[in-house]
């Protein structure tokens, strides 16, 4: 019962500190204290927030590796984009054209998510981190030689060469060009409500009897079998979850800016990479940490703009150490003799986990 | 919990004592570092801290932020100066630095001087936006940029919603000027692909057209699609048409032996340089020598390091500018160049060059003085710009004109690559 | 005619995914570790040898017994700082740290050697074999590479099945704990393996740029991706796998690339990794390897 109530508390705290955080900001805008570098830079961070927050998902719970979250972050912008610039004539209000693209890009993702999961998450570990890689690099590539258009001969879908449109007519998907003029819907308060709504499904999921069988899995899937948990349920549920947050990123994303390309820039390895790098920084298995990562290893390398040539070396350098640090034995041996949990002996540090 | 804290910790420490090296940012970095440690000893209050320690920094940032200093123009630019594309950014800071020297020396624009600060995008849409966001802090009245056509079109978005003037020296999408603050210095990527096939037709170059594109590209595909269009059109026969990506530009026997297979006698190239040496070379080892055509992307191909130039020879492209021009101009513009950075100036940099001095034109004429606002300057010269004319570098001996949707009007220039420079072909 | 050529591009192309292959499949062999950064290491042999033989202009064979020299070292010292201590870690935490020091490597290249794509000059000066009045060329360069797949191929198979040291690699890689048990120096053992994967993709690499004369940071990482697909869709820790499903990759890519769509070709690439994957996970000479509790 304690347990339960430090967990509770725990999870106040972080939806306390969003909310505090989201304050500050809107009292530093309001009084004209905050920079339009910084204001452009809310959305983003709010992005790569959710998507952290889906990547701890199968990181830290599921515990499989995931080098593809990008991909499914591309699923959710361009699924949520295509739909918003369909229906932007029809919509006019923009928040409820925002909330239909969430559901489609989101849903999106959820599918794509599924779909691969199903026979991918028979594979172990380390096949499995290189088959949602190939789908991130499938998708981009596919995306970039999509075309959708609509003319008055009704929907053209095309690979490789686009077919000519009548004089009225629209690209909604244009190959390399991607999605053009889309709505600008996102702003900081969206994301924030995302992020929260995002944090709410998170932590309803790892608290509930599924989360318990998904950590089940993760720290050891034979006995986890053997008590009659069905893996493949559970992975997958935890999966198509993780996923289809990354697409609500991806949603958030597409909507920040005008236009939506997949460049390997923005949905391809370098993004599942930095992304990964949030959550291993902000500690696996920490939905605070994600978000509280991803918001300092943005603002940081945009504010001091001289760093920015170190940014990636920074971050390889980051997630070697990291990783050196909570598992080389003679680092963990140092750091028991020195930490206070282990003088003060391992219950409570067992509890406090 | 512990670990965790201790992590960030170490986090924040590691990136700090690498801020506070990051060169000229000495003092800054430091600063910054001990208000990020304070967060992370602070405990659960990290996530507040480490923002407030960012509003710190930017509030620094912001306090000079209210329009101009009334004293001078203040033109930003953002193009790419580090990154695979850096060559193009670099060209254009450096082309846009010397027209601004220039002018400055001779007394401003109507008596004022002009401010000049360029940002690195790395060819990146969202840190493109960001390189706005933060000239905005700095007081910028004008944009000369982006450099290249993807950042370009998001940060053209955010210039119509602040209504900032907007002139890109090479950013070439349609995309970019669809908002009627956005004025283009090059052609557009249609207005390219059509010149380029027109060029080829009534040259009477080949029949038999292949073409090798980027599909991962805004603007090669761009490109390719309108020059597809208007080569059927004309005539020309197209016998292979091949793509690469981003993920694959290494290996193009298979694309060139596509168009050998189909007898191309040129082969069209809408591409960067970068991957246009390749083509060239591994053409050369397969014993395949059609003419080859490019665009203004492959300005720079003589630069490329440790590329045998050789090759290249005989290679057509379609530019505004040729380094070689023997008007008084080019020859200063060249001249001084070089002396100032050693090279010979590509497309780009003229480009630039030219944009700062057609912003000078259009303030001209439209009388904005620098204590406007961006949004006044924006307004009035936005109507000055399809009045004025202007004849400089880019334009082929030309007046370049505008008309209110930002495309440029100019005659197109073929350069041909002739022992190992670039030629104005006949 | 031009089916043959392509042919030959394909298998050309493969013998690189294969001599890169060998690499991965090495380690993962013995170490159970997939080694993400095994293409940065070839990054690393491509720079060495542009640096010394086109900038400083050393005969080819010594800058490219340099940039062996450069990467078995390299190899080795990756393996102490970064994979050793993790021998008992997750394998998440083992290949997030792979992770990492494949990023390393690309952005150290990346501020000691800039960003801008150099172009290299091959090494192989050989010239291309013309047959069928002139229809059909093999450069020189696709000879050289197929003859070094072989070379390395039947020359690593010896190692492992005549020598003391490759024997207590595959003994190594069958049961580490009872290999110890039997007086075989395990660290030992995977640093030597280290050493040669890397030493060879010192020499993939410099084929590899040979073949595609450009030369960036990011020239590794995708060639190394594909050269894993490769290693998995020949069975991952088998050598002769490793040549198999190169080969295969390199014509299934090159002939997808000519008869199904240029634009395409990356896609179908995966996809066939996505497949194999599924329908036969050990790849098609791989063992079924048990699940031990």
């Amino acid at each position: 019962m304690k347990g339960m109530k430090k967990t509770t508390k725990d999870h106040l705290i972080t939806f306390g500190l969003v909310i505090a955080v989201y304050i500050i900001v809107q009292l530093l805008i309001t009084t004209g204290h905050m920079s339009s570098l910084m204001q452009g830079l809310l959305v983003p961070v709010c992005t790569y927030s959710i998507v952290a927050i889906g990547l701890n998902l199968c990181v830290g719970y599921l515990g499989e590796l995931s080098i593809g979250h990008a991909g499914f972050m591309c699923v959710g912008a361009f699924s949520g984009g295509l739909i918003s610039k369909l229906l932007s004539e029809t919509v006019t209000n923009g928040i409820l054209l925002f909330v239909i693209a969430l559901a489609a890009g989101t849903l999106m993702a959820a599918l794509f998510g599924f779909l691969i999961g199903i026979p991918v998450l028979r594979l172990r570990g380390d096949y499995l981190a290189i088959v949602t890689l190939a789908f991130g690099e499938i998708i981009k590539n596919i995306i970039n030689v999509l075309y959708i258009g609509k003319d008055g001969r009704g929907f053209h879908f095309s690979l490789s060469t686009p077919v000519e449109l009548e004089e009225d007519g629209l690209w909604l998907i244009n190959g390399a060009k991607g999605i053009a003029k889309i709505s600008r819907l996102s702003s900081f308060t969206i994301g924030v409500i995302l992020i929260l709504i995002c944090l709410f499904v998170v932590y309803n999921l790892v608290n509930s009897r599924s989360g318990r069988a998904i950590m089940a899995i993760r720290d050891n899937r034979i006995s986890a079998e053997s008590v009659g948990i069905n893996i493949t349920k559970y992975k997958l549920m935890a999966f198509t979850i993780s996923a289809a947050i990354a697409g609500a990123g991806g949603v958030l994303y597409a909507h920040n800016l005008s236009t939506v390309t997949a460049t390997p820039a923005n949905f391809g390895y370098n993004m599942s990479i930095m992304i990964l790098v949030f959550v291993v920084l902000g500690g696996i298995g920490s939905f605070r940490g994600s978000i509280i990562a991803a918001a300092i290893m943005t603002l940081l390398p945009e504010l001091l703009r001289g760093l920015y040539d170190y940014r990636m070396l920074i971050y390889s350098i980051v997630l070697i150490v990291m990783m050196l640090f909570n598992w080389s034995p003679k680092i963990k041996d140092w750091r028991e003799a020195h930490s206070l949990k282990g003088r003060l002996g391992k219950k409570t540090a067992k509890e406090a986990e | 919990m512990k670990k965790r804290i201790v992590s960030m910790f170490l986090a924040l420490a590691l990136t700090a004592s690498l801020a506070a090296c990051g060169g000229g940012n000495g003092n800054e970095g430091a600063s910054n570092g001990n208000q990020g440690s304070e967060a992370g000893a602070a405990g659960n209050d990290g996530s507040d801290a480490g923002s407030d320690a960012a509003d710190g920094a930017g509030e620094a940032d912001g306090a000079g932020s209210s329009a101009g200093s009334g004293e001078a123009f203040k033109i930003g630019g953002i193009g790419p100066t580090t990154g695979g594309a850096a060559l193009y950014g670099l060209a254009a800071q450096r082309g846009g630095q010397i027209a601004v020297d220039e002018i400055n020396a001779a007394g401003g624009i109507n008596g004022y001087q002009i401010e000049y600060n360029f940002q690195d995008d790395e060819h990146d849409a969202q840190k493109s936006v960001n390189a706005y966001n933060s000239l905005k802090d700095w007081g910028m009245q004008l944009l000369m940029g982006t450099v290249t056509t993807t950042p370009c079109v998001a940060v053209a978005a955010e210039t119509a919603e602040d209504n900032m003037f907007l002139l890109t020296p090479s950013a070439s999408s349609t995309d970019v000027i669809e908002e009627d603050n956005a004025f283009q210095v090059c052609f557009t990527d249609p207005n390219q692909g059509v010149a380029s096939a027109e060029y080829i037709a009534e040259k009477k170059l080949a029949t038999k057209v292949a073409i090798i594109y980027d599909s991962s590209d805004v603007y090669s595909s761009g490109i390719h699609d309108s020059f597809k269009r208007e080569a059927e059109t004309r005539g020309l026969e197209i016998v292979s048409d091949e793509a690469f990506t981003a993920d694959s530009k290494t290996d193009f026997t298979t694309q060139l032996q596509k168009a050998k297979d189909g007898g191309a006698e040129l082969v069209f190239l809408p591409f960067y340089y970068q991957e246009a040496a390749l083509v060239l070379t591994q053409a050369d080892a397969m014993g395949y020598d059609p003419i080859f055509f490019g665009v203004d992307g492959m300005d720079g191909i003589l630069g490329a390091k440790n590329f045998n130039t050789e090759l290249a020879e005989g290679v057509m492209l379609l530019t505004p500018f040729a380094a070689d021009s023997q008007d008084e101009a080019t020859k200063a513009f060249v001249e001084k160049y070089q002396a100032e950075y050693g090279e010979i100036p590509i497309q780009f940099a003229a480009d630039a060059y030219d944009a700062i001095y057609i912003m000078k034109a259009a303030i001209e004429k439209a009388g904005a003085t620098p204590d406007m606002s961006a949004s006044d300057i924006c307004d009035a010269i936005k109507t000055a710009m399809t009045e004025i004319s202007y004849n400089g570098l880019t334009g082929a001996g030309s007046e370049m004109t505008w008309d209110a949707s930002g495309a440029v009007s100019k005659a197109p220039m073929a350069v041909v690559i002739k022992d190992g420079a670039y030629v104005a072909a006949e | 005619m031009s089916f043959l050529t392509y042919l030959i591009n394909g298998i050309s192309l493969g013998s690189v995914y294969a001599i890169i292959a060998l690499g991965y499949t090495m380690v993962y062999g013995i170490a159970k570790m997939l080694n993400f950064a095994h293409g940065d290491v070839i990054m690393i042999g491509c720079y060495a040898v542009f640096m010394t033989m086109s900038m400083q202009s050393w005969p080819p064979l010594v800058s490219l017994i340099f940039a062996v020299v450069v990467c078995t070292a390299l190899g080795v010292i990756i393996e102490k700082i970064a994979y050793k201590p993790l021998r008992r870690a997750t394998p998440l935490a083992v290949l997030i740290t792979a992770i990492g020091v494949s990023y390393f490597l690309q952005n150290s290249a990346l501020l000691l050697f800039g960003a801008d794509t150099k172009s290299f000059t091959s090494v192989v000066t050989l010239a291309p074999i013309k047959l069928a009045g002139g229809d059909l060329i093999i450069p020189g360069t696709a000879i050289v590479t197929v003859l070094a797949c072989v070379v390395i191929m039947i020359g690593l198979t010896l190692f492992i099945k005549k020598t003391k040291a490759g024997q207590a690699m595959l003994a190594v890689s069958e049961d580490k704990d009872a290999a110890q048990l039997m007086g075989i120096n395990i660290n030992g053992t995977i640093s030597l393996t280290f050493a040669i994967g890397s030493g060879l993709a010192a020499i993939a690499g410099v084929l590899l740029c040979s073949a595609y004369p450009s030369l960036s940071p990011y020239t590794g990482s995708m060639p190394g991706i594909k050269a894993f697909t490769a290693a998995v869709f020949g069975g991952i820790g088998s050598i002769p796998g490793a040549l198999l499903g190169g080969v295969l990759l390199g014509v299934i890519e090159i002939l997808s690339k000519a008869y199904i769509s240029s634009q395409l070709a990356d896609a179908i690439v995966f996809a066939v990794l996505i497949v194999v994957l599924l329908v036969k996970p050990t790849g098609i000479l791989g063992k079924k390897i048990s699940e031990k509790v």
